[in-house]
């Protein structure tokens, strides 16, 4: 295949959900059932042609790199820096041909797993047609080669987000849920926004390849170290929002309130994916010092959400939790080093722990509709203890949902022991060459947390006995167009696709194909070389493994003995730890924390504003029209009593002096010739004394 | 270019005063044909100014030089000898047009259109408001396309009185108080522009050539010809030749005191029209108070004769007083942003909320252009074109919704989104443009700005840019209000918008859509231009180097 074919098609893949989402927002309503067909071929071609861009790529291509650049906007000769056209573009390397492959495949099995979950809903054309906006937006920060459009699909996909969260927005929590997504994503962007501020300000190009080179040929932001690691950070900031990290982490929970079919595609496999994406693709700007602030996040993350898991008793809140520390246990990985592992991870992960929340879509589905034939409006149907003994009604949901759970837990032969593996080693190995020993430490309890509170799950939900017997006899299997999805996505939990060896991923295609790129940052400040992690880590493979498998063990049996076997109370347990125990459940208080702090601090501020401008500001300019006023009365008065006055006055004088006068003209030539002659002694006396 | 022997640009310009003249001989009761009249003129507004767009020439500068303005039309407007104290009193009608007013022109004319359309429910003395809609129009665009000062100042202040009884007459409840308020403040303006006027006309002398023609004084330095003859002149492009400033007059020099003053006397004139903080206070009452079409010829394109003042005149003309006070134009700029987007969250009155939104988004149109460099001046120049077209879109969105339910409070409504659902649909398109979503065009026109802005001042720019996170907030809060939990039983008789009002928004939305994905077109018009400003910023030799802040 052509380069250009290959690239013609990656455009055709990345538009044709675009394409779907205007017709479906148009005339979704009035094609025969919604739609919903449209929709998912559509996807589906979608998903038919990364394949094939997969296959074509790693087949012919190796590490190239394909790329299609258009000008977008010329500025043309600008001064003090020359030509400046604004460049685009879509590039296909082996990073983005994978996740071409990952985001159509789920979106597909999702859209195919909504056409029987979504049944019957109001919104169920504008439904899907949101569906396909998303896979648009998800493939555009897949395919971009520049951090403009990786920008645009981050924003939109944080749109669609916010849509699909709000899509039952008649609940109030719903509508919340879907501000907070937005609202906390677009924290994080500020910090993206002045990150691709200060590289285009340096570069003056968008372009990725192009602002590698810039910095391997010494060019840097403020042209010091301090900066470029600034940046980083500051681009870094964008992943933190996007993939829920400590400590934006507080909208992904909230973001159960959507279908859960969405939960699955996007708050789960896909977009919280993103900010690993970035991550790997910003990779080589990234200076030691910023990726250690990336190791570090992702290990408080990891660590903080797995402890809040273990207390959760919505299935989709341990689900959504287990999602943050999974996506900690990504951006750990990436900051350590451990690249490839760190992407190995998001596959795997992004099939399987898309595959758990479908399990669990499955799950409440049928709790939904054995509550509804009850006309029980009270229980909820996404309550743990109101679950328990599905595995005999739901057996497909059950098998599949234990193959996910193992793959979570990284039990080996599954896709995620292959993954999880790498990512420990490589934290060891990290914290052998930096002395950060914490991290490492984090990773193995974190995987134990995991495996406890995943079994925890299953445990409640599927083994003993149901709660409600006559509730029982109405729980179904879900129909084979959510099942067979189920199916599927247990199928991909399994190591063969990834690697052949099931014990080592380091020789996997996916690895291979996805190999750590060269730092371009200057040398004192970048982290240890890929030659010297890799022989670090290659010893500790087998370390790794055996403390991984252990730490699981002990969780397993931990959650056996709790929840299963019944030798420990856990309502006990929780009493006796009291306020750690509700330290954990409350989530460790962020949510309140941050309303009081962040958001009622804001709120406060804009009403004293509000005042303030209305009295201070306005009564300013009020103010000076009432003095105005008062001084222009104040004149006036003076011109009527005093100005005026003073005319009337000098009439009213000479009207009283002529009165006065008027005696003197007598009319008697006699009397005018004796006043002449007074007047002229008069004088004559005057002008003497002077 | 001519049409009829007249030029295009005093077409465009002088349309709408025949279209007036043709509405004031119409009886009173033809009220039909009065509207149809109006939106018949506004139309072929439209189409002209489509023309301008079609044959303007990309490549051409402008700014400050004759020779790189376009559709020039040039006469003896007013030629008194023998004035007292004045001399020759010689006036030019002076019309020409680059990169930044082509856009501006572009955006009149779209936005008397649509305010045109906008006002069909206008049901009080129907002959008189469309009168005066159109001699507003006239203003407007002459204040776009005039290049001598004098005639500036004249449309400057001929777009107030309409503006004036069109508030005051037709308006809310207190809507003398808004009117006398928005008359004033301008006008305070006004006085503070007149003062910086005359200066300016009494420092730059240059010669006239018994054909009429004009010399700079560098010109005349070479050698003066028979018949020519040293005048004071109101051409701005004149008053921009740092060499036609009269030795020992009172604006000659550079970084003086006076050119100080005179550049924030006319900062202030221009700042309360934009408005920038703290001239602001009359704008969410005019707002309130103007009936819907005047609220959106208010916000779409009245704020931006400040902004467009400034780069018109106080820009080229000062440059070396720009370049003094770019920090504090910035921070301003940074204030108007942050205090309009934390004081909009506080409302509850739909309109004020607009309003003070406005006020947010202008303010980075001023921290655009206070960058200094291409990028920055491009963003404001397209934020001004793009805010326009919005906040077009957000005002007929609140009126739409006064029109049925006769209230404003946000806390009043909820659950529109079933009840209208192509309402919803246009609001939510005007609002994510609002809130600067990527493939709508406020989004470019932000970014764009804030990272110009960030070359210059990357610490105001980093607190500035907090009102992506604000301006997020209020207008998402707006849509749950409105639009999203359950629907108040009062609002169950609500009706989807008509036919009319789908249409002005959906010419709008479409516009905001296609400059969101490809701005191209727009931005090619100006970049010439901006470049050129860009440079004449630059030059300047000035002893306060850019010290980044």
């Amino acid at each position: 295949m052509t380069p250009d074919t290959l690239l013609t098609l990656a455009v055709a893949t990345l538009l044709l959900p675009l394409c779907g989402f205007v017709l479906m927002i148009f005339f979704g309503k009035r094609l025969p059932r919604q739609g919903d067909w449209l929709s998912t071929s559509v996807i589906a071609v979608s998903l038919g042609m990364a394949v094939v861009i997969l296959a074509a790529k790693i087949g012919s291509y190796g590490g190239e790199t394909l790329t299609l650049n258009f000008t977008w906007v010329d500025l043309h000769n600008v001064p003090l820096i020359g030509p400046l056209p604004i460049i685009l573009g879509v590039a296909v390397d082996n990073l983005t041909a994978v996740m071409l492959v990952v985001v159509t495949l789920i979106s597909t099995l999702v859209h195919l797993f909504s056409i029987g979950y979504m049944h019957g809903d109001i919104r169920y054309s504008r439904y899907f047609a949101y569906l396909g906006f998303f896979s648009f937006s998800m493939l555009m920060i897949v395919l971009a080669n520049n951090l403009f459009l990786l920008y645009v699909g981050w924003e939109l996909v944080g749109i669609s987000s916010y849509l699909l969260i709000g899509h039952w927005y008649e609940k109030k929590s719903a509508s919340n849920a879907a501000i907070k997504a937005f609202l906390v994503n677009r924290v994080g962007d500020f910090g993206f926004f002045l990150g691709i501020a200060m590289l285009f300000m340096t570069f003056h190009t968008f372009g990725l390849r192009e602002i590698f080179e810039g910095i391997g040929a010494g060019r840097l932001p403020f042209e010091s170290n301090w900066w470029l690691t600034a940046a980083g950070v500051l681009l870094f900031c964008g992943a933190v929002g996007k993939s829920a990290q400590f400590p934006l982490h507080v909208w992904l929970p909230d973001a159960m309130e959507g279908p859960t079919p969405v939960s699955a595609l996007i708050h789960a496999a896909t977009m919280v994916a993103a900010g690993v994406y970035l991550v790997a693709r910003i990779f080589p700007l990234m200076t030691a010092d910023a990726l250690l602030v990336v190791a570090y996040i992702g290990a408080i993350t990891a660590f903080i959400s797995a402890t809040i898991a273990i207390t959760q008793n919505d299935i989709k809140k341990v689900l959504a939790y287990s999602t943050i520390s999974q996506l900690g246990y990504m951006i750990m990985g990436l900051g350590v080093g451990a690249y490839s592992a760190g992407f190995f991870h998001l596959v795997t992960h992004a099939m399987f722990k898309a595959g758990l929340f479908l399990g669990s879509g499955s799950i409440i589905h049928a709790m939904h509709n054995a509550l509804h034939h009850e006309n029980d409006h009270a229980t909820d149907a996404q309550d743990l203890r109101n679950m328990g003994g599905l595995r005999k009604a739901m057996p497909v949901t059950f098998w599949t949902f234990v193959v996910y759970t193992l793959a979570i837990c990284g039990v080996p032969l599954t896709s995620g022991f292959l993954s999880k593996d790498e990512i420990l080693a490589g934290t060891l190995a990290f914290g052998g060459m930096s002395g950060h020993v914490i991290i490492p430490v984090i990773g193995f309890l974190v995987a134990g947390l995991t495996a406890f509170y995943m079994f925890r799950v299953v445990i409640l939900a599927f083994l003993g006995d149901h709660k409600d017997a006559a509730r029982f006899s109405h729980l179904r299997e879900s129909p084979m167009v959510m099942t067979i999805p189920l199916v599927v996505l247990a199928i991909l939990s399994v190591f063969v696709f990834y690697s052949f060896n099931p014990f080592d991923a380091s020789d996997s295609w996916i690895v291979r194909a996805v190999g750590r790129p060269d730092s371009v940052v200057p040398p004192s400040m970048a982290a240890p070389s890929t030659e010297a992690f890799e022989e670090a880590a290659h010893g500790l493979h087998g370390t790794a493994m055996l403390l991984s498998l252990s730490v699981a063990g002990i969780g397993v049996l931990f959650a056996f003995v709790t929840y299963y076997w019944r030798k420990i109370n856990a309502d006990a347990v929780a009493s006796a730890l009291g306020p750690a125990y509700r330290f954990l459940l409350n989530k460790w208080y962020f949510d309140e924390i941050y309303q009081a702090v962040i958001v009622n601090g804001t709120l406060a501020l804009s009403r004293i504003l509000r005042w303030f401008d209305g009295n201070i500001v306005d009564g300013l300019v009020n103010g000076t029209g009432w003095v105005t006023r008062g001084i222009s009365s104040v004149s006036g008065m003076f011109d009527t009593y005093v100005v005026d006055g003073i005319v009337n006055l000098t009439g009213y004088l000479s009207g009283v002096g002529g009165l006065a006068l008027r005696k003197f003209q007598t009319g008697r030539v006699q009397s005018y010739v004796i006043f002449a002659v007074l007047s002229v002694m008069v004088f004559y006396f005057v002008f003497r004394l002077i | 270019m001519e049409i009829f022997g007249i030029g295009i640009l005093s077409w465009v310009t002088f349309l709408p005063v025949l279209g007036m003249v043709i509405v004031l001989a119409l009886p009173k009761e033809r009220r039909d044909v009065i509207r149809w009249t109006s939106l018949a003129v506004a139309a072929v507004q439209v189409v002209l100014a489509v023309v301008l767009f079609l044959r303007f020439d990309r490549s051409f500068a402008g700014i400050n030089t004759e020779a790189g303005m376009q559709f020039l039309e040039k006469g003896r407007w007013i030629d008194v000898s023998g004035v007292a104290l004045v001399g020759r009193l010689h006036i030019e009608y002076l019309l020409g047009i680059d990169g930044i007013s082509m856009v501006m022109v572009l955006l009149t004319a779209l936005i008397s259109f649509i305010a045109v359309i906008s006002s069909w429910t206008i049901d009080k003395s129907v002959k008189g408001y469309f009168a005066l809609l159109l001699l507003l129009d006239t203003g407007m665009m002459g204040v776009f396309v005039a290049l001598d000062f004098f005639l500036f100042y004249v449309f400057w202040e001929l777009m107030l009185l309409p503006m004036y009884f069109l508030i005051g007459v037709w308006g809310g409840p207190r809507r003398e108080y808004a009117a006398i308020k928005f008359f004033l403040y301008t006008l305070l303006g006004s006085v503070l522009m007149l003062l910086a006027m005359i200066a300016l006309y009494f420092s730059v002398s240059v010669y006239l050539d018994p054909a009429g023609g004009m010399h700079a004084l560098s010109e005349a330095a070479a050698g003066i010809r028979t018949g020519w003859e040293k005048v004071h002149t109101f051409n701005m492009l004149a008053m921009m030749d740092p060499a036609n400033y009269e030795a020992g007059s009172l604006l000659a020099g550079i970084n003086t005191s006076w050119r100080y003053l005179a550049y924030i006397a006319l900062f202030i004139g221009f700042a309360i029209k934009v408005p920038i903080f703290p001239f602001h206070t009359w704008l969410p009452d005019a707002h309130v108070e103007a009936p819907t079409p005047i609220s959106v010829i208010l916000a779409g394109v009245l704020l931006k004769m400040g902004t467009y003042g400034m780069l018109r005149i106080s820009f080229p003309m000062f440059p070396d007083a720009m370049r003094h006070y770019a920090w504090e134009l910035a921070l301003l700029g940074v204030i108007s942003m942050v205090y309009g987007a934390l004081v909009a969250m506080a409302q509850t009155d739909f309109k004020k909320l607009i309003a003070y939104s406005s006020v947010s988004h202008m303010g980075i149109v001023v921290l655009g252009m206070s960058s200094m460099n291409t990028l920055g001046l491009t963003g404001a120049v397209f934020q001004m074109f793009n805010h326009g077209v919005i906040t077009a879109m957000l005002f007929l969105v609140v009126g739409v919704i006064y029109d049925r339910a006769h209230t404003r409070g946000l806390n009043e409504f909820g659950g529109l989104m079933n009840q209208m659902p192509r309402y919803a649909g246009a609001m939510t398109v005007a609002f994510f443009a609002a809130l600067g979503l990527p493939g709508l065009s406020g989004f470019i026109s932000e970014m764009f700005s804030l990272f110009g802005a960030f070359q210059t001042f990357p610490i105001l720019t980093a607190i500035g840019a907090v009102t992506i996170v604000l301006t997020a907030g209020y207008m998402l809060w707006v849509l749950q209000r409105v639009f999203l939990g359950a629907l108040p039983d009062k609002w169950k008789g609500l009706t989807d918008m008509n036919g009319r009002e789908t249409f002005m928004l959906a010419v709008l939305g479409a516009v905001v859509l296609f400059c969101g994905i490809y701005p191209a077109p727009i931005l090619n018009l100006m970049t010439s231009s901006l470049n050129h400003l860009a440079a004449i910023l630059a030059q300047v030799p000035s002893a306060t180097l850019l010290s980044g802040m």
